[in-house]
């Protein structure tokens, strides 16, 4: 049965803007993607609004449903109260382009800032091989369909501002880790690159990217904290460091 | 300058949050525990009485190490001498407790759980922490959460220590082998709760295998991997457990050594 929905829907652009009330029709079933679709097309024509697969698969549609990072496509209706009013805003980590539409580009100047797979120089197509077991660790990574919610939510650059220069965000510690554990890897200063020029050292896992993740990605149990570890071998570990040396094995402090 | 979520050019919203559930429900009550955890562990440590009876001894003072340990309460002898601040004999509590604290503090869970708590950075997810500045853990004093590994490795030390106290509370109070109390039990329970802390932590994941980057090259370091993994999904759970596990051991301890309740001895 048809109910009647209250929303607080934020509309506005980077110079100003606020929340408007909305009242409309919820069908049993529906996602909260689905109600924005309605007012669009029946009361506010102009609603910005950025989607695509409604399937929970392309992370378009990231914005924040009473106050929580969500997927708009992913979230039920039915998972609020029947007197309660759902408010609608854009993620507040990113600059808005327009209601609930955010500008989402810092996150692929992080991306290019992580130097992609370095294969072995005499490996020719067609001949890398990896095992099973080293492939699974790092397929959980590539379940991440760049929603960006984890970088809404991580409070490192959410409520700092000033530290989106230092700091690439949960999204790309999964990205380094992912390539730091690739068997065929050849680069090696993956971990000190994370701690000094993608600022791996201000994440106080908190795991609120844990939290919020659509795809159930262990961002910080999986790729956060092995990456800390990771660095303390190679910068904080004065026995490696000694056996490094003493054994003449660099690879014990690789960076 | 306005920052954080009320920076310039983001959506222009006057709440710190819109979150409508009660999300200071979490940090608070992890506040009141740790807290209340602190004030009994700081009041115990420097009571210096009460934590021996045969043949039960509390974790907080074990392994006792000064001179001023009560008579057989030393399990690896009296290495430190007593010393006397203020007129007040220092408590063997005091030589040994930080390598246990040391390991909370830096693990990867309780850090979660006082840095949302406690230093409210930030107080859950979503909600605008009050800070104006942070650097993580990038400089002192927090740079230190990177010691946590030599921690754990102390930590295993006082397992075993812990272990042994289980295993020689199977006499009775003439130190009879063969006996079992409530007691027992009890110290058993502690230790059980602690190797399971222990070895659901993100280093020993990490030490086992997680370093690795073939998996498939070493296979028996891969298996200690699986299984750790498997206990770290847990960790939290264990941290709490072990937790409560040891402040109701000592307060066993305590009512038993002050008379206050006997040892029922089930054999």
């Amino acid at each position: 049965m048809a109910r009647t929905l209250k929303l607080r829907i934020w509309r506005g652009d980077d110079t100003n803007g606020a929340l408007q009330d909305v009242t409309v029709d919820a069908n049993p079933g529906e996602v909260v993607l689905d109600i924005i679709h309605r007012v669009q097309a029946t009361q506010m024509g102009d609603l910005a609004v950025r989607w695509n697969c409604k399937a929970g698969k392309c992370g378009s549609c990231s914005m924040e449903i009473n106050g929580r990072p969500r997927l708009a496509c992913m979230t039920q209706v039915s998972a609020y109260g029947e007197d309660e009013t759902i408010t609608i805003t854009p993620l507040r980590a990113f600059p808005v382009i327009k209601d609930l539409v955010t500008d989402v580009s810092f996150n692929y100047k992080k991306a290019m800032e992580i130097p992609s797979v370095e294969m072995p120089a005499d490996l020719k197509p067609g001949e890398a091989r990896m095992q099973q077991v080293d492939v699974e660790r790092s397929q959980e990574f590539r379940k991440c369909i760049e929603c960006f919610l984890c970088q809404d939510t991580c409070h490192v650059i959410r409520d700092h501002e000033e530290n989106k220069k230092s700091f690439a965000g949960p999204r790309f510690f999964i990205r380094i880790a992912e390539l730091d554990m690739h068997p065929l890897d050849m680069l090696r200063n993956r971990k000190k690159q994370a701690q000094e020029e993608h600022g791996l050292g201000m994440c106080n896992i908190t795991k609120c990217c844990t939290e919020v993740c659509p795809e159930h990605i262990r961002i910080t149990d999986n790729a956060i904290i092995p990456m800390k570890e990771r660095v303390v071998d190679t910068k904080y570990d004065p026995i490696r460091w000694l056996g490094s040396k003493i054994l003449k094995r660099e690879d014990l402090i690789q960076n | 300058m306005a920052t954080g979520v009320f920076s310039e050019g983001r959506a222009k919203i006057a709440e710190r949050t819109l979150r409508t559930d009660r999300w200071w429900l979490q940090p608070l009550i992890t506040f009141g525990v740790l807290f209340s955890f602190i004030i009994y562990a700081t009041w115990r440590a420097f009571e210096n009485n009460y934590y021996f009876i045969e043949p039960l001894i509390s974790p907080f003072y074990s392994p006792c190490l000064s001179q001023s340990c009560a008579p057989g309460s030393s399990l690896l002898g009296h290495l430190f001498p007593i010393i006397h601040i203020w007129g007040m004999t220092f408590s063997p509590a005091l030589f040994i407790l930080i390598f246990p604290l040391g390991f909370r503090m830096t693990c990867y869970y309780y850090r979660k759980a006082y840095y949302r708590s406690f230093w409210m950075s930030p107080p859950a997810c979503a909600v605008a922490e009050p800070h104006s500045k942070y650097t993580g853990e990038t400089r002192a004093p927090l740079i230190l959460q990177n010691a946590h590994r030599w921690f754990f490795y102390a930590g295993l030390v006082f397992n075993v220590l812990l272990t042994i106290d289980a295993v020689l509370a199977f006499r009775d109070k003439h130190n009879n082998w063969g006996h079992m109390s409530v007691g027992t039990l009890v110290l058993l329970a502690n230790a059980t709760f602690l190797w399971f802390y222990s070895l659901s932590c993100h280093t020993c994941r990490h030490t086992v295998g997680g370093r690795l980057r073939n998996f498939s090259k070493h296979p028996m370091r891969y298996k200690a991997w699986t299984v750790v993994s498997k206990l770290n999904h847990y960790h939290q759970q264990f941290a709490w457990i072990s937790l409560v596990g040891v402040w109701l051991t000592d307060i066993y301890v305590r009512e038993v050594a002050t008379h206050a309740i006997s040892n029922w001895y089930f054999f």
